[in-house]
């Protein structure tokens, strides 16, 4: 479990976070939601030690994040896969070099025993037998799942994702979508995703939370969702004429 | 930046591997324009230094002897050191600086590796092991380039090879070693660091770029002054 308590973040006279609490609870996948420039990128980074916040503290399983030492924070940061919105997959190596990294830096696995779970992470994402593949050559929704591979190739206890199915057709994200919510149950990850995509809540959202000016404004599931009267809420979740159609019947 | 790139490196197996393709990318590949370059500096080197000295009170081994020290000197080092600053300098840059915007960075540094060790110590070492290596090359090509430009201005080879046989002071090869060797560290670690600290998109990788190529090479002549005097004067 991944636990926020009252977390203030700051750019200048910036106030992007004002003193968020939150939850993530073990084995289901938890969104974030909120509108562009709502802060749930910032939030997102500061889970990942990406930005230091101002006050609060972020426990990963009781440890709090910012009072490990440089050692201790190393050590959680292996039991972290971050899926991250472009990929980021390292273009100097292929698919296969692109997954075992992690194992090559952080586990002293002979080849075999590496390219056996390079293999593993393949299959279950789909891509099997395309080891050899330049990144280059991968599409989006590849990139996303070779993404994923590499995340939990180190058999992660979090899995963090930003905005998994941006640029991705409505077909490839619920595929994505249903891989990380597969994942998440399987193998009993926190696991967080940061979305504004309304297809994804209705598809993976065990819990959510909804962030508006830098506040946490609702929590709930994707059933509660429909149900709610939040005003700011419905305004973001049924903005388009379809969604509002769709809550009305 | 530098504190966190000279850190041990986490895998040295890992550390190899990163050496060994920046030897190639950014040494072997510099082979031909160092070639290029190089021969025909030495040729037109030889061919202005024959048109100074028409005068029949000078010998005519002087000629193969001023291309030589003209060349150890400061074009091989000096001239070179700038070029490769433009081409590596740009290359180390914009490479680091795409990974940058593209997250890449950001992926290594949450994973827990060093980024700043696993990237840029590689290209450091490379460069400044590899760099002495190309400016031996360019000295050797840029002598059989002075001796092409002899021969066009009707000197005879063994004016020539006694010209640059004279007075010969391996210093010289010394003092040029030690400025290749800085001027590589120079480029590699301030195109390093433009690259590092790139900020937004493909457009902040191109100004990153630039801003290495003319910063290292503002920062090379100052230090081409600097050692010229400490060791020379």
């Amino acid at each position: 479990m991944i636990e926020i308590n009252n977390i203030h973040k700051s750019f200048g006279d910036n106030h992007v976070l004002k003193n968020i609490s939150f939850k993530f609870e073990k084995g289901k996948t938890n969104l974030i939601i909120g509108e562009s420039g709502s802060g749930k990128t910032t939030l997102l980074r500061i889970l990942i030690g990406l930005h230091k916040i101002d006050k609060g503290e972020v426990l990963y399983d009781g440890r709090d994040f910012n009072q490990l030492n440089s050692k201790e924070k190393r050590k959680l940061r292996q039991e972290i896969g971050v899926l991250f919105q472009k990929g980021a997959l390292y273009d100097f190596m292929n698919v296969e070099e692109n997954i075992m990294f992690p194992l090559t830096m952080f586990t002293n696995q002979s080849y075999e025993e590496k390219i056996e779970r390079v293999n593993n992470c393949l299959e279950r994402v789909n891509l099997q037998n395309n080891n050899t593949l330049k990144i280059s050559e991968l599409s989006g929704g590849m990139i996303k799942r070779v993404s994923i591979a590499r995340a939990i190739v180190l058999k992660p206890k979090y899995l963090l994702c930003d905005e998994p199915n941006s640029g991705l057709d409505p077909k490839t994200a619920i595929i994505i979508d249903n891989l990380i919510k597969e994942i998440s149950v399987e193998d009993d990850i926190t696991t967080i995703v940061n979305t504004h995509d309304m297809n994804s809540v209705m598809e993976i959202g065990d819990s959510i939370a909804y962030i508006n000016n830098g506040q946490i404004s609702w929590t709930g599931n994707k059933e509660e969702l429909l149900q709610s009267n939040n005003e700011q809420l419905n305004n973001f979740v049924f903005a388009s004429k379809l969604f509002k159609r769709l809550k009305n019947i | 930046m530098l504190n966190k790139t000279f850190s041990f490196p986490e895998k040295k197996s890992v550390f190899f591997k990163q050496f060994n393709l920046e030897l190639e990318k950014i040494g072997l590949n510099s082979l031909g324009i160092v070639t290029i370059i190089s021969f025909f500096i030495g040729a037109v080197v030889s061919i202005q230094t024959a048109f100074n000295f028409e005068s029949p009170i000078y010998p005519k081994y002087l000629i193969g002897y001023a291309t030589r020290e003209s060349l150890i000197l400061e074009f091989c080092p000096t001239m070179l050191a700038l070029i490769l600053a433009g081409k590596v300098g740009s290359n180390i840059a914009s490479e680091i600086g795409s990974m940058r915007v593209t997250e890449q960075i950001d992926a290594l540094e949450i994973m827990g590796v060093n980024s700043a060790s696993f990237l840029i110590l590689p290209k450091i070492f490379a460069t400044v092991l590899f760099f002495p290596i190309l400016i031996i090359l360019s000295i050797t090509i840029g002598l059989i380039g002075g001796w092409v430009g002899c021969q066009t201005a009707g000197i005879t080879t063994a004016s020539f090879l006694y010209g640059i046989k004279y007075e010969f002071n391996a210093f010289y090869v010394t003092y040029c070693l030690i400025k290749i060797t800085v001027f590589a560290f120079i480029i590699s670690s301030v195109s390093s660091y433009f690259g590092y600290y790139t900020n937004g998109g493909a457009l902040d990788v191109g100004r990153s770029s630039t801003k290495a190529v003319v910063y290292s090479s503002i920062i090379v002549l100052i230090f081409n002054f600097l050692l010229t005097d400490l060791l020379l004067a």
